[in-house]
Formats: C-alpha cells, sequence, structure tokens
C-alpha cells in the first residue's frame, strides 16, 4: 500500500493514501461493526425469500409465507364484520320502538346510521342531514309526516311518493292556480293568509276566507297541518319551498311534489332501523306514545379519558 | 505517480479489529467512592422506584411513579399529567438536554464518567467479573488460558449473574407502566400482557450484550453524545489531564534516583492504564475513550504517595488551567471555572423553564371546559322561529373522586339548553352533570335562542360543586338565522 507511514504525534500509522495533503489515521473499527453488516445481508436475504420483495413486469415475486398487505385488509375487514355481525342482528330483531330501551345497541345504530347516510342519503338531505330547499332539513323539528322513531323509520322504507310501493307516502296537493280552481287573485290573497298564519305578514279576511273553503281540510283551520295526509303544517318558521310571499304564492299556485325512493328492498332492515334511529338522533327527534322507560344514562366518556379508576 | 494508488485491494476484515477486551484493576479513592455512591443511587431509583406506594384515593392508582400508557395519564407523586399537559414533559426534556450543556460546559464529560445508564450498568458488570474471575492479573490469566471445565464453569457461573442482572434490569422497567405487585404476580402466572413479555426479554438481550460484552465500545464507537460533547466544551470545562510537563520524561524511581534532574514525576507504572474501565492511556492526551471517570486520579495519586510525591500528576484540570500551570507551576483551584458567563447563562435558562414549569403546574386547576360548535348545518331554524346550535361539550373532571359540575350559559339573552339525556322539555340555563373521577365527559349540547337572535359570542360557564368550587369558562360562537 503506497505510502504508509507513521504519524508522529499520535504514533498511529496512517491507511496510506493522501488527498490534497490530507491523509487518514488507521484507527480500525472493531470486527463486529463489520458482521453486523453482513447480518443485515443475511436478514434482507431472508426477507426476500420470505415476503414480496422484487417488482417484475406483470407482479412483484411473491414470497414463500403468501404475505400481501391486501390479504392484510380483508382479514381485517372480515374481523370488524364478524364483530358487527351480532350487533346488526340484535338491531334487524328489536322493533325500532325498543331501541332506546337499549342504549348500547342505540349508540350502535345511530352510530351505523351516520354511516349509512352518508352512502344513501347526503346526496338531497346534505351532509349532517341539513336539507336544502326542496329537501327537508331533518335536524329541526318540523317533521311532514311525523318525527318518531317509527314513523321514520316507515318513511324511509316506503319512500315518498312512490307508486310502486303500497305503503308509500303519497299527499298531493292541487295545482290550484295552474288547474284553474282559484283565479290569480285569490291565490295572492290566500298566500297572504298563509304568511299571517305564522305572523310573517298581515292578515287577509279575503284570503282567510278562501283557505277556509279549499285549505284547511288538509291544512287544518290554523295551518298546523295534517301528518296523515302529509300536509305540511304553515303555521311555524320552517318552508320547505321557500317562506316568503313568491315562494307561498308559488306553491299554491302549481305545487312541487318531492320524492323520495323506498329504501325497504335497497337497504337491508337492520341499515334502515339504523338510519331512522340516526335522523331521530339529530335534535329534532320525537317521542312516540310509549317512551322508553329511561333515557338518563351518564355521560359518555370519550377514549382519550376512558377509565383509570381501577387498577391497570 | 505510479506507486500512488488510490484503490484499496485488501480484505475487509483487515480494515477492522478484534476487540480487546477491557480488564480494569480495582482502585480505591475519592473518586471511586462517589462512583459508589452515584451507583447506589442510580441503582435504587431505577430498581426501587416502581414500588413506592403513594395513596390517592379508591379512584387512581397507588403508584408513585406510573406512566399509565393504556388510560394515557402520567402519575409522579402527587403530580398527575393528562395528554394535554404534554408540555410538561416537552419541558423536562428541554431541561434535560439544557442540563446536560450546562453539566458538559463546566465539568465536561461528567455524565459519561458518573451517571450515564451505560457506565453504570458497565462497571456494575465489572464488579461482576471481579467478583467471579478475580482482579485484572487474574481475568487476564484466565482469557488467555485453554477452555477447561474450571473455565467453562466460571463463565456460566458469571454468565449467569450477567442475565439475572439483565432479566432484573428488564423487569425494573415495566414496572413503570403497571402496578408492580399486580404486574409481578402475573408475569410470573403468565397473565402478563406479551408487550410487558417482549420488552422484558429484549432490555434482558441490550442489558446482557451492552453491559457485559459491548462496554466501552458503546461510547466509543455506538454513542452520539460524546461528539456533540467536543462541541460544547471548551478551554474552560474539566477534564481529565495528565500533566505532561510535571510527568516527562517518564521513569522508575530509581532511574531517577540515578539521574536527579532528568525524569518527571510519572514512575510509568501503568497504573492509570490498568484501572481506565475504557482501557484508555490518558497520558496520550484526551480522547473520546476518555469517560472522565477519574479511577486514574485515584490510581495515580495512590502511586504518588507511595513514592512521597505531591498528588494530582494526573487530575481534573481545564484546558486555560493546564496551560497557566504548565507556564507559571501554580495550580490554580477548579471550582473558579464553575462559575462563568457561559454557565450561569445555561443555569439562568435551565432555571426559568424549571421555574416556569413549577408556576405552570401550581397555577393549574382540575376542571377545565371546552365547547366545539357543530359547523355543517351551523345552525337549525325550529318550527316557533327560534334557532338552535349544536355544541359538543367536554367537561375535564381532573381529579380522583367523581364531581357534579354546573354548566351555564352567560350572555345570549333568552337562551336554553338541553342534551340527549335532559330532554328538551327540561332545558334550561344551568344544568348538572356528574363526571365520573379522572375523566372526560362528552357532550352533546343543543342551545336554543329565541326569534331574532343574531349571531354573537357567549360563553358556558363551568363550576364544581364541591368545596374548592373550581371554575372554568370557554368562549364561543352562536350562529343566528340569519347569517352572520
Amino acid at each position: 500500500m503506497g505510502n504508509k507511514r507513521v504519524d508522529e504525534p499520535t504514533g498511529i500509522e496512517t491507511v496510506g493514501h493522501e488527498w490534497d495533503g490530507i491523509e487518514e489515521l488507521n484507527n480500525p473499527l472493531p470486527r463486529w461493526w463489520l458482521w453486523t453488516l453482513y447480518a443485515t445481508i443475511v436478514w434482507s436475504l431472508v426477507y426476500v425469500i420470505l415476503y414480496p420483495a422484487w417488482p417484475l413486469l406483470e407482479k412483484g415475486t411473491e414470497g414463500v409465507l403468501g404475505w400481501t398487505s391486501r390479504g392484510e385488509l380483508a382479514l381485517e375487514q372480515n374481523a370488524e364484520e364478524a364483530r358487527r355481525a351480532p350487533i346488526l342482528q340484535a338491531i334487524a330483531a328489536t322493533p325500532i320502538a325498543q331501541l332506546p330501551l337499549n342504549a348500547d345497541l342505540m349508540a350502535e345504530a345511530v352510530a351505523g346510521g351516520a354511516a349509512a347516510f352518508r352512502v344513501h342519503c347526503v346526496q338531497c338531505h346534505g351532509e349532517n342531514a341539513a336539507g336544502s330547499e326542496g329537501y327537508p332539513n331533518l335536524t329541526d323539528d318540523e317533521w311532514i309526516w311525523g318525527g318518531d322513531l317509527p314513523t321514520i323509520e316507515a318513511t324511509i322504507q316506503h319512500g315518498i311518493r312512490q307508486p310502486d310501493n303500497g305503503a308509500t307516502r303519497m299527499a298531493m296537493m292541487p295545482g290550484f292556480g295552474r288547474d284553474g280552481i282559484l283565479p290569480p287573485t285569490q291565490v295572492a290573497q290566500v298566500a297572504d293568509h298563509v304568511l299571517s298564519l305564522s305572523s310573517s305578514g298581515p292578515a287577509n279576511a279575503a284570503g282567510a276566507a278562501v283557505f277556509a273553503t279549499n285549505c284547511v281540510v288538509c291544512h287544518g283551520v290554523n295551518g298546523e297541518g295534517l301528518r296523515q295526509f302529509g300536509a305540511p303544517s304553515l303555521n311555524d318558521a320552517v318552508w320547505l319551498y321557500g317562506g316568503d310571499r313568491a315562494a307561498v304564492a308559488a306553491q299554491v299556485n302549481a305545487p312541487r311534489h318531492g320524492v323520495m325512493p323506498a329504501w325497504e328492498g335497497q337497504l337491508d332492515p337492520a341499515t334502515l332501523r339504523m338510519l331512522a334511529a340516526y335522523v331521530h338522533s339529530l335534535g329534532g327527534g320525537e317521542e312516540f306514545a310509549a317512551p322508553p322507560a329511561s333515557t338518563t344514562t351518564a355521560p359518555e366518556v370519550t377514549p382519550e379519558s376512558a377509565g383509570t379508576n381501577g387498577r391497570p | 505517480m505510479a506507486d500512488l494508488d488510490p484503490v484499496i485491494h485488501h480484505s475487509p476484515l483487515g480494515d477492522y479489529q478484534a476487540r480487546r477486551t477491557v480488564h480494569p484493576k480495582r482502585i480505591d479513592g475519592p473518586f471511586r467512592r462517589f462512583k459508589w455512591l452515584i451507583m447506589a443511587v442510580t441503582l435504587a431509583i431505577y430498581y426501587g422506584t416502581p414500588w413506592i406506594r403513594w395513596d390517592r384515593g379508591p379512584y387512581a392508582p397507588d403508584q408513585a411513579v406510573l406512566i399509565d400508557l393504556a388510560h394515557r395519564r402520567f402519575y409522579m407523586f402527587d403530580i398527575e399529567i393528562w395528554p394535554h399537559e404534554f408540555y410538561f414533559v416537552a419541558g423536562l426534556l428541554i431541561m434535560a438536554g439544557i442540563g446536560l450543556f450546562l453539566v458538559t460546559s463546566a465539568v465536561g464529560r461528567a455524565w459519561c464518567g458518573y451517571s450515564c445508564p451505560q457506565t453504570v450498568w458497565t462497571d456494575l458488570f465489572q464488579h461482576v467479573d471481579r467478583f467471579v474471575d478475580g482482579d485484572r492479573n487474574a481475568r487476564m490469566r484466565l482469557d488467555a488460558a485453554p477452555f477447561t471445565w474450571s473455565k467453562v464453569a466460571r463463565r456460566a457461573a458469571k454468565w449467569s449473574i450477567y442475565l439475572v442482572i439483565a432479566f432484573w434490569t428488564g423487569g425494573a422497567w415495566i414496572m413503570y407502566f403497571a402496578d408492580a405487585p399486580t404486574l409481578t404476580r402475573d408475569f410470573w402466572s403468565g397473565d402478563a400482557a406479551t408487550v410487558a413479555y417482549i420488552t422484558v426479554a429484549v432490555l434482558t438481550a441490550t442489558t446482557f450484550t451492552l453491559g457485559g460484552f459491548m462496554r466501552e465500545q458503546v461510547c466509543i464507537y455506538m454513542c452520539p453524545w460524546p461528539r456533540i460533547q467536543s462541541a460544547l466544551m471548551d478551554e474552560h470545562s474539566l477534564q481529565v489531564t495528565y500533566k505532561d510537563w510535571r510527568g516527562e520524561k517518564r521513569g522508575s524511581v530509581k532511574k531517577a534516583e540515578k539521574n536527579p534532574g532528568e525524569y518527571g514525576d510519572c514512575v510509568d507504572c501503568n497504573m492509570c492504564v490498568a484501572v481506565c474501565p475504557t482501557g484508555w492511556d490518558i497520558r496520550k492526551g484526551p480522547d473520546i475513550s476518555c469517560i472522565t471517570c477519574g479511577l486514574c486520579i485515584d490510581a495515580c495519586d495512590r502511586v504518588m504517595r507511595e513514592v512521597g510525591r505531591p498528588r494530582g500528576l494526573i487530575d481534573y484540570v481545564t484546558l486555560d488551567d493546564a496551560t497557566s500551570e504548565a507556564k507559571t507551576g501554580v495550580v490554580r483551584p477548579a471550582w473558579r471555572n464553575l462559575l462563568r458567563p457561559r454557565t450561569i447563562a445555561y443555569f439562568l435558562i435551565w432555571g426559568s423553564i424549571g421555574a416556569g414549569l413549577l408556576f405552570l403546574l401550581g397555577t393549574r386547576t382540575h376542571t377545565q371546559i371546552s365547547a366545539a360548535p357543530d359547523r355543517n348545518p351551523a345552525f337549525t331554524l325550529m318550527r316557533d322561529g327560534s334557532t338552535r346550535n349544536n355544541y359538543t361539550v367536554k367537561l375535564r373532571n381532573m381529579q380522583s373522586r367523581p364531581r357534579t359540575m354546573r354548566v351555564s350559559i352567560e350572555g345570549l339573552p333568552g337562551a336554553r339548553m338541553w342534551t340527549d339525556d335532559i330532554a328538551a322539555t327540561r332545558a334550561a340555563r344551568e344544568l348538572e352533570f356528574n363526571v365520573p373521577a379522572d375523566q372526560t365527559a362528552s357532550l352533546r349540547l343543543y342551545v336554543i335562542a329565541p326569534r331574532g337572535t343574531g349571531s354573537q359570542e357567549f360563553s358556558f360557564d363551568l363550576k364544581a360543586l364541591d368545596a374548592e368550587g373550581e371554575r372554568d369558562s370557554v368562549e364561543t360562537q352562536f350562529q343566528g338565522a340569519g347569517g352572520s
């Protein structure tokens, strides 16, 4: 080796080469250091044999263990499905009126319903069920067909205005102006009266007379609506198609009729039930005739804080 | 030049050397005793701390120091840290870092020499060597001896002791993460978590290897800290120094008597090398191998006493003092170097962080509220024209007992609220909740404000209904139906 020499101050031999006057002392590393390098090489060989490693044209080498990340995902998904199966079974087997009696099952149902809602319902009802014009807001306390759990479930099952479904929610309002039942002046008068029902406008005696003759059958004397017929209440602040004078008059003149699919048959019973539970939980859900025995449970405990009161 | 071949052709093994085992000789002296003391204290802290009990009442563990990862709580005597208070841990780590700066700039590699776990355990294992195989010379003879049954028996005995210590070390570690007596029982009955066995196995293996065999090589080849230290030290940092101006030229007492004036104080007895736990010869000067444990000072002082020469041929000296002493012969006291702008600055930074943490610790409350308004829908118009906003509100009870807390609306005239569990018919401006011990309760609060209420800020006030009556408040936004 060309230029080895002993460095004077340290007494250590140089490795024998120099770059622009810079030389390196030969302070060798311990041999085990090299063995660790060889060990990592052996490790990588074993890895290449056991696991997918080399990308080829069609697909990579597979490894003798047959492990794939997709396979692992499938395993995890199967495990999750197996975990859920009994819960879904229990939900499907519990009549929805009984569901709130089991707080845990109800919580599962609300969570499952929230997930299903995002897949099947947000297209019309919007993210978090906020609704928009023509698509009911499901978070408020206005319910055209009723807001207790069994009623919501029935609405989801049978849909709105689905002629093919025998139990569908069917309601039709005549086009009073379009069909020539009322002249335009009376349409305007009755619109004024409707607005006055919710104190949104001045009273209109002529409109009141028209309303009494034509509208009270479905919408009630004070415009309180009739859920049996799916006639919306007109004396509140919530308007599906807008609450100004023009929007109300337009609806009297030629009503729009929204539709919703009948989800029965498209979704399994457990999912339908969970959707109903979720919609009911959004803040406007109504109690039904036989209220649950007790709704007082301890506040939910977040994962962040899950108990430390016991011994680890 | 033809003979200057830059390419090296030889076996890679030639670039590496077999390790030369270090067999440090027994020595006694002030620094050795100091090392004993530090070792006893640190090992006692490490092995013993998890077994200290601390009564926190029925709702919290009674282990004085416990890192409860599963429940995300850190207990340290009277202090309990929640995950959101992790800045305390960050602060402690910063203090530890600056503490190392402070120690290094003042007393050099004192950490390496006395309190680094690698040093402490290496020292412990070297005592095991001495106990089983005898002192330096006996061990060197045994190393060189062929493998006989007696040597095999000795090796087996020694490694068994290594293994017991290593296992005990790994076992002590997991005790910090669970109730120690319970975990010990579970561990031996096979009921402990798998991770406990894996942790013990890994730490047993690393302790056995690093303490029993790797030893000084960890400091020399693996540890990054010595590399950083060399940047932190300056000419006023203490380091173990062989006073070559006094020691050279080396020669035995006999030689010195024959030729007075020719030889220095070093009698070339090699005691300093023999006692060195890393096998360094301090007379070659400072090196990454020197962890500044001071054992060579003990050895040299003893030899100097025996030959009737002044102590301190090897001593803790700063570079600055060494230069001055070499010139003037006056020994400057080393402690002067401790107080200088750099160390004072480090100390002030270190101390102010510590004071800040203590202040935060003393003033923190154990009652907190947070509120997150729903963003979508931002508001819901109700039938009667009132507006409802929904909030996710969290009540944090950091006391180790269940407490009743009262949440009230401050501001937002006419507003009332209810929850999933308190029906809308019972809506009120104040609601009471039972919050379990040491937990966070999460609530859905529905706040409804009368028709015409515009967007505005308001607060949820929280008051714990107990003797202390701790309070907290969170300001949040109410979104009116008219938009903001």
